[in-house]
């Protein structure tokens, strides 16, 4: 890869509870490319939240270091948006939904006019447009979360964090997102790592998928997925190298628990 | 339909207090004891002192400085409650200190107060003040103290600028204790207004009915307690409406004070 990485991780590893505590990831190395799709998936408690703090710049890691855009980060970086998993209370309940998705962009120099543009679009973009008036307690969990990915598109970022972000939407409404996920990437040329629990999705969305496993969990394997153009719900999913993917995908997650498991997941 | 179920609740807590007035009334008619005079003569009483000069005299001394007070209480008590929440450690080493402070009756420092400010209406205003600051201070810290961690640390990813994140999300986060908060410095401030002019004071409400009661002016004196308990009564109602409108963004199941 010749460009810099829009995201690197160097030998990043988290223990919780201090020296003696419970080492959760240990040597993560990962570069990701712009614009690319990179899925992380594994098991339940792993890390995968704890790995996606550590590159939204939340939370230090206890060893190595993330560098977005080329530069190692003690903070949250300006270029980076996350989307994280606990979409219930991410949202401010006092302010009404527009009022959410606003807040991210006041104070930055934007004019008024220009925050109005991106929170109605960012809005019509997960087909919320009449909510922006609400409050977040009157929408239904799934609706929160795509307020939650609205505030994150209108934002902007260059780098797209989500931490399984369509897990609380019906089957229709998460294909309907992830194919709206892959056009605004597409469009927008954002690099996006998302975390999941579902392989479908993970081989469907990723031009790479990381697979972590054990404790404490490393990378146990990373897929490339080859399949270029546009994909589609249907034809994606049956074309035979998909298929191929999800399983390699799939025998990872389950070697990765065999393997390194001492504690029951 | 608000309207009308806004007026068969005003109905139903109306009507056991209008018949204690009429009983009251009724009862007390014939009454011949110093003490106890008629309503009706304490009422007479109450439109002469209250739709009088007494109203200029004494009502709007004590309003202004129950007003007055409270402000100073608000803008210290917030300010200072937010200071301590943004810097953990000062509020840690400072906790005790303040549950000290609240702790002690305020009506036990009108001596001190007094000889600080004087016996003026800046000693008054002092008072209250001081009555009144801890409630708010105290649940303000609290309050954004419980602000739920993820609610934080998405203000954190996003970079919400200092003075965004003290208004719209500390502040308003904090909010439902802070209104607990005012509610009982409401109930303090009015206790201190009186006992302080009660203790040493050339004017105000209080004044007046200890006045009244040294010279035997005993419908006078019942017209003052009985204003004090409208008064009281007043600010309740009021601020119940302040409150509604800055919790507005709660459920209504769940809304009002515990
Ligand atoms: N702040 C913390 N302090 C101590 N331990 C923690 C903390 N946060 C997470 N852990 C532990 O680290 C492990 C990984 O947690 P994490 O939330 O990153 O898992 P995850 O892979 O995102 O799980 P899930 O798929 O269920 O969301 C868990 O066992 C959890 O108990
Ligand atoms: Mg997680």
């Amino acid at each position: 890869m010749n460009a810099t990485p829009a995201v690197q991780l160097r030998d990043l590893g988290v223990t919780y509870g201090g020296a003696t505590g419970r080492e959760v990831l240990r040597g993560i190395d990962l570069s990701i490319a712009p614009n690319e799709i990179v899925c992380i998936v594994g098991h339940s408690g792993i890390g995968k939240s704890t790995l996606i703090r550590c590159i939204a710049g939340l939370q230090r890691p206890t060893t190595g270091e993330v560098l977005i855009g080329g530069t190692a980060i003690t903070a949250p970086p300006a270029t980076l948006a996350l989307v994280s998993q606990d979409y219930g209370r991410t949202l401010m309940p006092w302010l009404r939904v527009g009022e959410n998705v606003r807040l991210p962009l006041r104070g930055v120099g934007l004019a008024r006019a220009v925050q109005d543009e991106r929170v109605a679009e960012a809005l019509s973009v997960v087909g919320l447009v009449e909510a922006a008036r609400s409050y977040p307690w009157q929408l239904s969990g799934g609706m929160q979360q795509r307020v939650a990915i609205a505030r994150a598109l209108a934002y902007r970022p260059q780098v797209l964090l989500m931490d399984e972000p369509f897990a609380s939407v019906d089957a229709q409404t998460r294909a309907e997102l992830e194919d709206l996920l892959l056009t605004l990437q597409r469009d927008l040329g954002i690099t996006v790592v998302l975390v999941t629990h579902d392989v479908d999705e993970s081989v469907y969305l990723s031009d790479r998928v990381v697979v972590v496993g054990g404790r404490p969990a490393l990378v146990r394997e990373i897929v490339e997925v080859p399949i270029s153009g546009v994909r589609d719900q249907l034809t994606t999913k049956a074309d035979p190298a998909f298929i191929a993917c999800r399983t390699q995908v799939l025998s990872s997650i389950q070697a990765s628990k065999d393997s390194g498991s001492a504690v029951g997941g | 339909m608000r309207v009308l179920a806004g007026l068969r609740l005003l109905l139903w807590e109306l009507w056991l207090p209008v018949a204690l007035v009429v009983v009251w009334w009724f009862v007390s008619a014939s009454s011949t004891s110093p003490y106890f005079p008629p309503l009706s003569r304490i009422w007479e009483a109450f439109v002469e002192n209250w739709f009088g000069p007494s109203f200029r005299v004494d009502v709007v001394p004590s309003m202004t400085n129950l007003a007055l007070g409270l402000a100073f209480a608000l803008v210290v008590g917030v300010g200072a409650g937010l200071l301590l929440a943004l810097f953990p450690l000062a509020g840690e080493i400072a906790e005790p200190f303040l549950q000290f402070f609240r702790a002690i009756p305020a009506l036990a420092v009108l001596p001190a107060l007094f000889i600080l400010f004087g016996t003026g209406s800046t000693g008054n205003v002092a008072a209250i003040a001081f009555g009144a600051v801890w409630p708010i201070l105290l649940n303000t810290l609290d309050g954004i103290r419980s602000i739920h961690p993820s609610v934080r640390l998405v203000a954190r990813s996003y970079r919400i600028r200092p003075y965004l994140l003290v208004t719209n999300v500390l502040l308003p986060g904090a909010m439902p204790q802070i209104t607990v908060g005012i509610r009982t410095s409401l109930a303090i401030g009015v206790v201190i207004m009186v006992g302080s002019e009660m203790y040493v004071s050339t004017a105000g409400i209080g004044h007046f009915v200890v006045v009244a009661q040294q010279t035997f002016a005993l419908a006078d004196m019942w017209s003052g307690i009985l204003l004090l308990g409208v008064i009281g009564y007043a600010l309740n109602v009021g601020y119940g409406v302040i409150e509604r409108w800055l919790l507005r963004w709660q459920p209504r199941s769940t809304s009002g004070s515990k």
